[in-house]
């Protein structure tokens, strides 16, 4: 490790100021650390909706809520799932330095996206008719978790329109300079993950007892 | 070892001058509110930690003197509850961990030869969002709005029907809203200790006041959520009509003490890690040699870390859980013990190995060894469930717990105060008032809070405004109320004592002590570009060894030097092996103005103006976009096919 | 230090006031020696500690002190880990002894005191007994009483510093404790968890007294109130009836049932009213009644109404009332 090796690697302006050459980005770790601490407020909310469920015993979902449908949290996990796979092709292709295939892929992901969204919504245009956030604990625990999952959801939207903004001016984005992409990257996969974890505990474990 | 002489500078003339001006900054209002400089950052987190303390301490004498006779009638049982919650919550959130952070702020790139935090401009939207969030709590208390149901809130209590009015919604938005700054801040010291480290600087060679801010930081990660859960799920409880807490519908009381003290536990170590650290630091320069059992020290902090995640039920042992989980968390509690007994061995060694030099900053050091270890024991004691069923909620743990906090954090910063005041300001303090200080400090220390050991025992509940004239109550309570008062003018003198370097000071040379670490290898104070030249750090103490000292004089070489611009050198997250330059980002208002947004955001969800929360929201989301937008490049240098 | 530590806390034992180093009963007496088991291993520590810290101060401080850059781990192993590991696992097996003492309860058939939290006073029934009484209650000498603990609100914690640790009353949930008092006596209790506004002035007393003054006590507790017996008290009793004290207030066998406030059945006999906040004397019976608020700020007693003519004769009443 002495100084000689590293110098030869960096000291060209080029190779200065590029993100690229080797190791992870300050902002790589930034984002990993974020969703790191984002992933654990989750597992507060769940280990708090596990928490009510076993202390408070007896049927879940208590007062005679029905237990919940499972067509359409498949057929949401259906589509969020896989937008991840867009996103990884896209951020692929601009490390390649291809354009193209970040607005495409980012294209895919948003229209999947904002399918899960208006899926949430008719979800709860139902639920709703049946209980509330505020009918009890139950009714809290769904509406918060969820709703909290789906603001991420909207948030991850906003930062892949961002992306997608951007990357339609031009001048923002190459095979050198893709550190963006790869931060939103993550951030999606983060919230998909979320999903599953979501579907598990809220949606098919009330079934398992 | 300590280098009065001038050093043969190792940039010329012109690299000094290009690098003072991409780093430097002209003097006026605009640059006031834009800065991005760490080193201004920290100076205002512990200005603006300081002044938050002197409030909450103030609240303590007020709360010691109404003390200080049974039934008196100084204090309305309402304005004693809002000022000891004010005074706990404040000296916790907003006093200790702020003030730690500004150390960690000034010192960590010092430390590590960097030029900056990893985000600069992140780094000043967490300090205003701290201050902004300090003043909306605080902002309550002249209104008789303030949070008035202690520190840790415990439902039902909280709810909106046995609290009503602001009280607990100043409560939970405060804390979060304080939150962000926190986790901010906890990230951009975790990227900039693994990616902004000095060549060569591999993670043997951290300083362990580095290892203590990083071990922090991951603390604040993974226990913080707990706390932003525990306190939306209450503000939605109080505003919404959810039932979370609500026994009635299906909730439950204990969530909330789960919930807390999830965060709670970890976070009191959150709060004394830092403080630890700076004894680390401190103690190689006045005993002139290295901490003994450095990797001991590092490994104990990391268990400290992990185990502090597994022993929070301690704080729940009479609220009547099931005996084996008594037995378990009474077991991960004592064994916590072990870390912290190394880490005071290791210094007892250190000293016992090396020649003491009898200096202020020492003499907090020492202050803090017999005064930690006490509040060390009784916490021990409370790790057996029976003890502790008998002392908890008892004056017995208000000593303990100010034993710890003011052992464990107070002293530390005092100590740090001293030895980092001439690296701050430049200037030297007054040895003979800083002696006096640390006297009166550690007696009023003692003579406050020893007695409440005693009349805990002797029956006496915490939290209460007033109190009956039972047998050994009254007299040892005005022995503590005495003690605070001398206390309070110890701490008055700590102030003297700085303001009095500030204008009267020796000019201090770069290395007043001899210390080990890389900011004493830079000028007091240091320029905006911390260094003229980056390091290569060859060793642990790089400011003791030869070779790491000439790589920044004679052995200086330009791509240590990048003078155009703003730059800084990212190595790798172990061995420190360089890796690229980065490009650190200009001053600029962005920062303050997504705070001010934040704040918005906040009073309007307190008063219930929800539209207007919303235009924040969205002008939050915007500045954040605005912030983030790339900047356009040529497509070649883009690499676009 | 160690002496000073040792003095103060000795000199507090002497004292007679609700002390935890004066225990009165089995489960404060276990842990009273706990404490002075603990106590004496911290000072030991803390010796050790003090004494490798005065060597420092006392002999490293001279100029031409050798330094010295050896690592001696063994040391910091030894004597930061392997020594306390050796105290901790000692005192963590006494401490799950006492813990397990601590949880074993009364059988079934030993009485069953049920002790209600509100804000802020408490309530005192006993199970198989109709009436209540307020921030008193008696236990025989002798005998593992069980407590039954629950909260009409928030969360309180009941604590005898003499006769056992604390049990908290958590919302939603019961809980339960015992008491075993050694020898008779008074001993005063009080609300440990933060509870609000009086907080403070949440005490109570548990009397313990031989056997058959307890059944008397339970016998009284199940019987209607003394009559008035002169004609202040019965024009007292009339207002008492008929004003808004009854909306709140029960006094067993006169129509006064009101769940609000304490059954004041037995209020000429408690050892002080607002539980705690002052004695009861006919001058403190008559302030709290017209402005509890001044006595007490906060409780949830309004202010009353009361003619000042009719005010003697409430209090004679309330004071008869034993
Ligand atoms: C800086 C903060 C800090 C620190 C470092 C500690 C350190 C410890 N604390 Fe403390 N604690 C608090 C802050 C802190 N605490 C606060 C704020 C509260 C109250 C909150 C509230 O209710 O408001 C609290 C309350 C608290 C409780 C709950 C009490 C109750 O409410 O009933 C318990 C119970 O186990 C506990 C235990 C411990 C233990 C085992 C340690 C250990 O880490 C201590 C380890 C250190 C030593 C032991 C000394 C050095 C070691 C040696 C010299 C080796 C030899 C030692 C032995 C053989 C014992 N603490
Ligand atoms: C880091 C944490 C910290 C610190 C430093 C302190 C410092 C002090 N604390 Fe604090 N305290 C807590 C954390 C802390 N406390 C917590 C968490 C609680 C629990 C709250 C709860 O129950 O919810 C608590 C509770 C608490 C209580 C119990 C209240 C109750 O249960 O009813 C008391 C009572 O005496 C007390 C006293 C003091 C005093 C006298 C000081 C002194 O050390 C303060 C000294 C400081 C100053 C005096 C200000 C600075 C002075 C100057 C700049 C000089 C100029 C001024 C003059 C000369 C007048 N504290
Ligand atoms: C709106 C309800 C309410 C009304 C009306 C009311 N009280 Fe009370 N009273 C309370 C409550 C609640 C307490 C307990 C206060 C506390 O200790 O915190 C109390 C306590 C008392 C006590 C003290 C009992 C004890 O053991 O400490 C007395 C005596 C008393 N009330 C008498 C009266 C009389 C006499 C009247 C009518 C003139 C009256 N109260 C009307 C609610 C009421
Ligand atoms: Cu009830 Cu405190
Ligand atoms: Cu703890």
């Amino acid at each position: 490790m002495s100084t000689r090796d590293g110098i030869a690697a960096a000291t060209s302006t080029e190779a200065l100021t590029t993100e690229l050459p080797a190791g992870r980005s300050l902002g790589w770790w930034g984002m990993v650390m974020f969703v790191a601490t984002e992933a654990t407020l989750f597992a507060c909310l769940i280990g708090s909706y596990f928490y009510l469920r076993f202390q408070h015993g007896g049927p879940w979902p208590p007062d005679g809520i029905a237990k919940p449908a499972l067509l359409r949290p498949l057929m949401m996990t259906a589509v969020l799932l896989p937008s991840s796979i867009p996103v990884v092709w896209a951020e692929r292709g601009i490390r390649r330095g291809q354009r193209w295939r970040l607005r495409t892929g980012l294209a895919a992901t948003l229209v999947l996206g904002v399918t899960f969204l208006v899926l949430v919504a008719t979800e709860y245009a139902e639920t709703l008719r049946e209980f509330t956030m505020t009918t009890n604990a139950y009714g809290s625990l769904f509406y918060v978790i969820t709703g909290f999952h789906g603001f991420h959801v909207f948030v991850g939207l906003t930062m892949i329109s961002w992306l997608l903004v951007a990357s339609l001016r031009g001048g923002s984005f190459g095979a050198h300079r893709h550190d963006r992409v790869r931060n939103v990257a993550i951030y999606w996969h983060f919230v998909d993950v979320v999903w599953a974890a979501i579907v598990f505990s809220l949606y098919l474990t009330p079934r398992l007892s | 070892m300590s280098t009065t002489a001038a050093p043969t500078p190792g940039a010329s003339r012109e690299d000094l001058a290009r690098l003072e001006e991409g780093w430097g900054e002209r003097p006026s209002l605009r640059s006031w509110f834009s800065t991005v400089d760490h080193k201004r950052i920290g100076r205002r987190y512990l200005v603006t930690a300081s002044l938050f303390f002197v409030l909450a301490g103030l609240s303590a004498l007020a709360m010691r003197t109404q003390l200080a006779r049974p039934e008196s009638r100084l204090l309305s049982p309402q304005e004693y509850n809002q000022l000891f919650t004010m005074h706990g919550t404040a000296m916790i959130f907003l006093f200790a961990t702020p003030m730690l952070f500004g150390f960690g702020n000034f010192l960590v790139p010092l430390m590590i030869g960097a030029r900056d935090m990893a985000f600069p401009k992140l780094n000043a939207f967490g300090y205003w969002v701290f201050l902004f969030a300090g003043l909306f709590m605080w902002a309550s208390l002249p209104f008789g709005a303030a949070p008035n149901a202690g520190w840790f809130a415990y439902v039902p209590l909280t709810d909106e029907g046995n609290t009503p009015g602001l009280h607990m919604d100043v409560y939970s938005l405060g804390l979060l809203f304080l939150g962000i700054a926190t986790t901010a801040g906890s990230i951009n010291f975790i990227v900039t200790a693994l990616k902004l480290r000095a060549p060569g600087m591999s993670l043997n060679r951290v300083p362990l006041f580095v290892w203590a801010i990083v071990a922090t930081a991951f603390m604040v990660i993974f226990a913080l959520p707990a706390l932003n859960a525990d306190n939306a799920l209450l503000f939605l409880d109080r505003r919404f009509g959810t039932h979370f807490f609500d026994p009635a519908h299906g909730g439950n009381a204990l969530l909330w003490q789960h919930l807390f003290w999830i965060f709670g536990h970890p976070d009191v170590y959150i709060i004394v890690m830092p403080a630890l650290g700076i004894v680390s630091a401190v103690l190689p320069a006045f005993t002139r040699r290295g901490v003994v059992g450095y990797a001991l020290v590092v490994f104990a902090m990391a268990s400290i870390a992990i185990i502090s995640f597994g022993v929070w039920v301690h704080h729940m042992f009479a609220t009547g859980l099931p005996q084996l989980s008594y037995g378990f968390f009474s077991a991960a509690s004592t064994i916590i013990t072990i870390p912290s007994g190394i880490q005071i061995f290791a210094w007892l060694a250190t000293m016992l190995l090396g020649r003491l030099v009898l200096k202020v900053p020492l003499l907090f050091v020492i202050g803090f060894i017999v005064t930690f270890v006490l509040g060390g024991f009784t916490g021990t004691m409370f790790a057996l469930t029976a003890f502790d069923q008998q002392v908890t909620d008892s004056y017995f743990v208000v000593a303990h717990f100010h034993y710890v906090l003011i052992g464990g954090a107070v002293f530390p910063i005092l100590a740090a105060i001293y030895y980092w005041l001439p690296k701050i300001t430049g200037r030297m303090y007054h040895e003979g008032l800083g002696r006096w200080a640390f006297w009166l400090f550690f007696t009023g220390m003692h003579v406050t809070f020893f007695p409440m050991h005693l009349y805990g025992l002797f029956g006496m509940p915490r939290r209460v405004y007033t109190y009956p004239n039972e047998p050994g109550w009254a007299g040892w309570n005005l022995v503590a109320t005495a003690g605070s008062y001398v206390l309070a003018i110890g701490l008055l003198l700590v102030l003297i004592g700085v303001v009095h370097a500030v204008r009267r000071g020796r000019p201090a040379p770069p290395d007043p002590w001899g210390g080990d670490t890389l900011e004493w290898s830079t000028d007091s104070p240091p320029k905006p570009y911390n260094f003229p030249v980056l390091p290569q750090v060859h060793s642990l103490h790089p400011t003791w060894d030869e070779t790491s000292r000439t790589s920044m004089t004679e052995g200086a070489t330009d791509d240590r030097i990048m003078a155009d611009g703003r730059r800084t050198l990212a190595t790798s997250e172990l061995d420190g092996r360089r890796e690229r330059t980065v490009d650190m980002p200009e001053s600029s208002l962005q920062p303050l103005l997504l705070a001010l947004a934040m704040l918005v955001f906040f009073t309007s969800m307190l008063f219930g103006w929800y539209p207007v929360a919303i235009v924040a929201g969205l002008v939050v989301a915007a500045t954040i976009a605005v912030w983030l937008w790339p900047t356009r490049r040529p497509e070649q240098e883009l690499g676009v096919r | 230090m160690v002496a000073l530590g040792i003095g103060l806390a000795l000199a507090g034992c002497a004292g007679g006031g609700p002390s935890a180093l004066d225990p009165a009963g089995t489960g404060a007496a276990r842990v009273a020696n706990l404490w002075w088991l603990l106590f004496w291993i911290s000072m030991a520590v803390f010796a050790e500690v003090m004494v490798l810290l005065t060597w420092a101060l006392v002999f490293r401080r001279k100029q031409r002190v050798r330094v010295r850059h050896g690592q001696p781990l063994r040391f910091v192993i030894v004597a930061g880990a392997g020594i306390p590991l050796v105290i901790l696992v000692v005192i963590y097996a006494v401490g799950l002894r006492d813990l397990a003492a601590l949880g074993d309860g009364p059988g079934p058939e030993a009485p069953t005191i049920e002790v209600t939290g509100h804000k802020w006073w408490w309530e005192v029934r006993v199970q198989g007994v109709d009436g209540a009484t307020a921030n008193e209650l008696h236990i025989p000498v002798g005998e593992k009483v069980r407590v039954r603990l629950r909260t009409a609100d928030v969360l309180h914690s009941f604590w005898v510093p003499q006769l056992m640790p604390k049990t908290d009353l958590i919302a939603g949930e019961v809980r339960e404790t015992w008491l075993h008092a050694e020898r008779a006596g008074s001993y005063r209790g009080q609300c440990a968890e933060y509870c609000g506004t009086q907080h403070a002035h949440m005490a109570f007393l548990v009397v313990a007294e031989p056997r058959h003054d307890f059944d008397a006590w339970l016998a009284r507790l199940g019987e209607p109130a003394k009559q008035p017996q002169t004609d202040a008290q019965r024009r007292g009793q009339q207002t008492f009836v008929q004003s808004s004290c009854a909306g709140c207030h029960a006094v067993r066998g006169t129509g006064a049932n009101g769940r609000i406030g304490p059954d004041l059945s037995d209020v000429g006999s408690r050892w002080s009213i607002g539980a705690g906040a002052v004695p009861n004397d006919g001058g403190h019976l008559g302030g709290w009644i017209a402005n509890s608020q001044t006595v007490k700020p906060g409780n949830y007693m309004p202010p009353q109404q009361v003619a000042a003519g009719q005010l003697p004769d409430l209090i004679a009443y309330l004071q008869s009332l034993k």
